[in-house]
């Protein structure tokens, strides 16, 4: 249980000014299914939180038309499954987010929330980096917008300033012939951590990879985004050695550790295996749009 | 009892318990509450090994909204060299189990306790308590405990003249084993791990204690007894027994693990010391850190066979941990591990082995999954070897009515040999597998048990039934009962309503375990009722003015025996309770009884599973589980401990295990990390009910519980080898570990 102060704005610039006034310990909460958790595990206690998750922007989502869209950071899975039109074109970042916990937690469980939680497990940061999304940040200063990847510094760690939140995520247009997709490994089928995710996103023309974004998650210290494997790939037809290659690229990009969720060894096998299946997803989905 | 003309034995009757549950009224231990009520936390260990020097509460005490501490100082001494048997428990354990008293003995050990007007002053309470450890060295895993300069946890503890970390040793020895593995055409022998693995119940421990100023004591609690929960109370905090009240509440789970107590002695001083009711409830982490595992293992098994398949010899070597405090089941694991066979000359052994970890407690089988799986796996190692089928392999050897065992019963009519048949002719054992697909099969036996039940059949006023019985209901006792009862009656089951009664109101019973409860309650119930019954004659003789022995029980209704018997409407229950008080009063029977006679259980298992190759995860796909179950009282409930019994045992091989880390703390305290089954991790579980009725038993009863847990781990590990021709010897078959090994070529 905490005592402290519960605010509940229902604007970003009342959000904004709660937040960077606050003195002592101040979280903001969306979905809460992390926080929540954390209070009660005792790892934070709170002098004060901030319930964000009553702000229109951060409820919304937009259909900017060509496969772009505007999703509000505290937009449930439940919500952005029932849309119909966001998992057409960004399948990858729904089934990342849609993987995040039960269906109680879904009902919760925000994009915004996943990545500023900064857990390098969180399985929609991947997607959301390879969709090349950016992050809309609202603070005392003004708004910015920074690319998804460049968010995180490390476990619970953030690049946001004090006062700053990720108010909603810019999808980019959508090319002809283009999609994305997410997998995870876990022991389970579901209710589980991953032990390494991989999140793909390409373009096609005809059976050729014209662009690429690779993400892997759990495996270092925040998600990545693997250049290195993209470029590998761009061009190509992803042929079995070009995915060889490339997969190669992702298990060198890992630095994973040693931990009772998986070992180095492992980790680094796994993040290539995951590469070329989640490519075989991405691929079939960006043929048949 | 004829078969045919059963009307409720045999039926899957509406569960009595199911309404209340569903509908959210059923009340478990945490949802008692008392006014005046206060609550109660526990501080505990950050070290594995730790002598205590001192324990200041000053500050604690002075605490604004603390009531009262209790530390072992409250507690009844237990001299460390005597032993003070309560069932398969010794108080001198379970005292400083509860509260840690010369030494902390492992990372969570409960030190002291704080009872306080809310749970978070009681926190911040146990925070202010001052503790001066001497930290010692420890050891976790069975290799440090056992090794020359390990750290030792009790002196007195002797091995071999030493003081050592074995605590005991079990053995069972039949025939002369040199010369049977002589005979031997082939000899396999090897080793094996496995990891220690929690019961995973859903609910945690809760108890509300009220002790009120004239010392009586109310207790409702979470637990496989009411009469242990008062037992161990009465011996820890020196109330007698019948000044304590102890009231089972529904329970979220057990599977063994509700077999001791851990609260409600703490609850008790705390509330005696401060007038108040008090309760605790563990948080799941607590849970997972202070309450039994089962043992993590390493075994030896050595067999042979001839080439004709004749086991000649078998040797079995288990080390099973037993946490900070003697008493591993080491029974289980050297006394089940060989039951199911005939073998000529054998010889098992096991070791206790005490170790800086929370002390185990009983789950599901206790140790005999352990000793199955070793057993399992080199029997199938064997039936490759000489080029036979599994389960023919199984039956040239398997134990029949006769059998002298290994651990030393002679057989009387027993299952084992029909659910090998079973198996063998099942179309799940002939069905074509795809490519990483593998199957196993491996069998299990659990002894089961009887011990002491009573029970009270009343009839009502209006001429219905009430029956209580002294042990909770974790697996379907109620519904069983009930089938039983109207059965026997002869009316609808509809108008039997069974109680789990308090330690006030029925007479001792042993706790919930082993098996026991359907095979001794039922005994006690059909006593009762068949006194009842004749209680129901006497008053319609006395009705109809004629001898009692010219009278039937039939359908529900007394009926004159014949023509000769006079000629009478027959009498319907109803009818003779509208006139029980004329006639002689209440109409009611009861019975306390030992009961002895249960015979064991035997289980062969089929297992399918599919590897996913660059993964390392291995995935049960198709389960069958054949039982001999005695007689299914109530088929659904039986063939549901058959399916939860496989789901512990899938969990247990593939991923469940407590992991430590560098500082003696267990590192996956919740089950995120510590991963039981969900569903989608496994298949429908199919059953196969094989009744050869307990020729001991009115209704034919053994107990269904636990055997199913003891196959699993075996049929797992020789499926996961039939799909990629690689044996694994250590548990849990986790994907890291797969994957490891399928690189090493």
């Amino acid at each position: 249980m905490i005592q402290g102060t519960f605010l509940t704005p229902n604007t970003i610039d009342e959000a904004v000014k709660f937040f960077s006034s606050s003195e002592g310990s101040v979280k903001l909460l969306a979905g809460g299914t992390d926080l929540l958790v954390q209070i009660r595990n005792g790892f934070t206690k709170p002098d004060k939180i901030i319930d964000i998750k009553n702000i229109r922007e951060l409820q919304e989502i937009i259909d900017n038309g060509n496969g772009s869209f505007t999703v509000g950071a505290a937009v449930s899975g439940a919500s952005l499954a029932e849309h119909n039109k966001f998992g057409k074109n960004w399948p990858g970042v729904l089934e990342a987010l849609r993987l995040i916990g039960s269906e109680q937690i879904q009902g919760r469980a925000s994009l915004g929330g996943n990545l500023c939680n900064a857990s390098p497990a969180g399985d929609s940061v991947p997607a959301l980096i390879a969709s090349g999304a950016l992050a809309k940040v609202h603070g005392p200063n003004g708004i910015r917008s920074i690319p998804v990847e460049k968010i995180n510094l490390g476990p619970g760690k953030t690049n946001l300033q004090k006062g700053e939140i990720v108010t909603q995520f810019d999808f980019p247009d959508r090319e002809p012939s283009s999609s994305d997709s997410y997998l995870r490994m876990i022991p389970r089928t579901e209710m589980d951590i991953a032990v390494v995710g991989c999140a793909v996103n390409i373009s096609m023309d005809g059976d050729k990879c014209i662009d690429a974004r690779i993400a892997l998650g759990a495996v270092a210290p925040t998600a990545l985004l693997v250049d290195q494997a993209a470029k590998i790939i761009i061009g190509s037809k992803l042929e079995d050695d070009v995915l060889n290659e490339a997969a190669k690229a992702c298990q060198n990009a890992c630095k994973p550790i040693d931990d009772k969720r998986g070992t180095i060894t492992y980790r680094k096998k796994v993040s290539g295996v995951l590469f070329k299946r989640a490519i075989q997803i991405a691929k079939e989905r960006a043929l048949k749009v | 009892m004829n078969e045919m003309s059963n009307k409720w034995i045999g039926k899957n009757t509406i569960r009595p318990d199911g309404a209340e549950k569903v509908t959210g009224r059923a009340e478990y231990a945490a949802d008692t509450t008392m006014p005046g009520m206060v609550w109660g936390k526990v501080l505990r260990s950050p070290y594995p090994h730790a002598k205590i020097k001192s324990i200041n509460v000053e500050k604690a005490q002075s605490l604004k909204g603390v009531y009262s501490i209790a530390t072992s100082k409250d507690c009844v001494d237990f001299p460390i060299d005597s032993p003070v048997i309560l069932g398969i428990q010794d108080m001198r354990w379970m005292s400083r189990n509860v509260l840690a008293k010369e030494k902390v003995l492992f990372h969570g050990h409960p030190v002291a306790a704080v009872a306080a007007k809310t749970e978070e002053i009681a926190q911040k309470a146990c925070e202010l308590i001052e503790v001066d450890y001497e930290v010692l060295p420890w050891a976790i895993e069975i290799d440090d405990a056992i090794k020359g300069d390990a750290p030792i946890l009790h002196d007195f503890i002797k091995h071999n003249n030493k003081s050592s970390n074995i605590a005991g040793t079990l053995e069972h020895s039949k025939g002369n084993i040199e010369k049977g593995f002589k005979e031997a055409d082939v000899i396999i022998e090897k080793n094996f791990e496995t990891a220690a693995v929690h019961q995973g119940y859903l609910e945690t421990h809760a108890c509300l204690v009220s002790v009120a100023p004239d010392d009586k004591m109310v207790i409702w609690s979470s637990s496989q007894g009411q009469f242990m929960v008062r037992a161990m109370t009465s011996y820890i905090t020196g109330v007698p027994q019948s000044n304590i009240r102890a009231i089972p509440a529904e329970i979220g789970g057990g599977f063994g693990g509700k077999t001791i107590v851990y609260l409600e002695p703490v609850a008790a001083i705390l509330s005696k010391k401060s007038g108040r009711p008090v309760k605790m409830v563990m948080t799941r982490e607590e849970v997972m850190r202070a309450s039994g595992p089962t043992s993590a293992s390493k075994s030896t098994v050595k067999i042979g066979v001839k080439n004709d398949g004749k086991i000649t010899a078998a040797k079995g070597i288990f080390y099973l941990q037993a946490g900070a405090f003697p008493g591993s089941p080491i029974r289980g694991a050297a006394g089940c591990c060989l039951a199911p066979y005939e073998v000529p000359n054998a010889h098992t052994i096991g070791f206790d082995v005490v170790s800086n970890r929370s002390k185990v407690a009983a789950y599901r089988a206790p140790g005999a999954p352990i000793g199955a799986y070793a057993v399992e796996c080199v029997l199938d190692e064997l039936a490759e070897a000489i080029k036979m089928c599994p389960l023919e392999f199984r039956l040239k050897n398997a134990a029949k009515e006769g059998t002298q065992a290994v651990h030393g019963p002679k057989y009387p009519k027993m299952g084992y040999l029909e659910t090998v048949q079973a198996a063998l002719v099942h179309p799940h054992y002939k069905l074509p597998l795809q490519k990483f697909q593998g199957r196993g099969v491996a069998s299990g036996f659990w002894f089961n048990a009887g011990g002491e039940s009573c029970a009270q059949v009343n009839i009502t006023e209006d001429g219905n039934v009430v029956v209580t019985t002294g042990h909770p209901d974790i697996g379907g006792s109620r519904a069983s009962i009930a089938n039983i009862t109207a059965e026997l009656l002869g009316i609808d089951v509809g108008r039997v309503s069974v109680l789990i009664g308090d330690t006030a109101t029925i007479g001792y019973s042993n706790l919930t375990g082993g098996s026991r409860v359907l095979f001794a309650s039922a005994m006690v119930v059909t006593e009762s009722t068949n006194e009842v019954i004749n209680i129901l004659k006497e008053r319609a003789a006395q009705i109809w003015d004629i001898d009692k022995d010219a009278i039937d029980w039939e359908n529900g209704e007394a009926r004159p025996a014949g023509a000769n018997a006079g000629k009478f409407k027959p009498l319907s229950l109803a009818e003779i309770a509208d006139k029980a008080t004329p006639t002689g009063g209440p109409i009611g029977a009861g019975h306390q009884v030992n009961t002895v006679g249960a015979e064991g259980g035997f289980a062969t298992h089929i297992c399918d599973v599919e590897v996913d190759v660059e993964l390392g995860i291995a995935r049960v796909i198709r389960y069958t589980a054949v039982q001999d179950v005695g007689k299914a009282i109530h088929p659904a409930y039986v063939e549901g401990q058959l399916q939860g019994g496989v789901a512990q045992g899938i969990g247990w091989a593939l991923n469940e295990e407590y992991i430590y880390d560098n500082k003696g703390h267990l590192d996956n305290p919740g089950f995120l990390d510590y991963r039981i089954p969900v569903c989608s991790d496994l298949p429908m579980i199919d059953t196969v009910l094989v009744e050869v009725p307990n020729p001991k038993h009115p209704q034919g009863v053994r107990g269904v519980g636990e055997v199913p847990i003891v196959p699993p781990l075996a049929a797992i590990a020789n499926a996961i080898y039939n799909a990629l021709g690689k044996r694994f010897y250590s548990l849990p078959m986790s994907p890291p570990k797969v994957l490891e090994r399928l690189e090493e070529n």
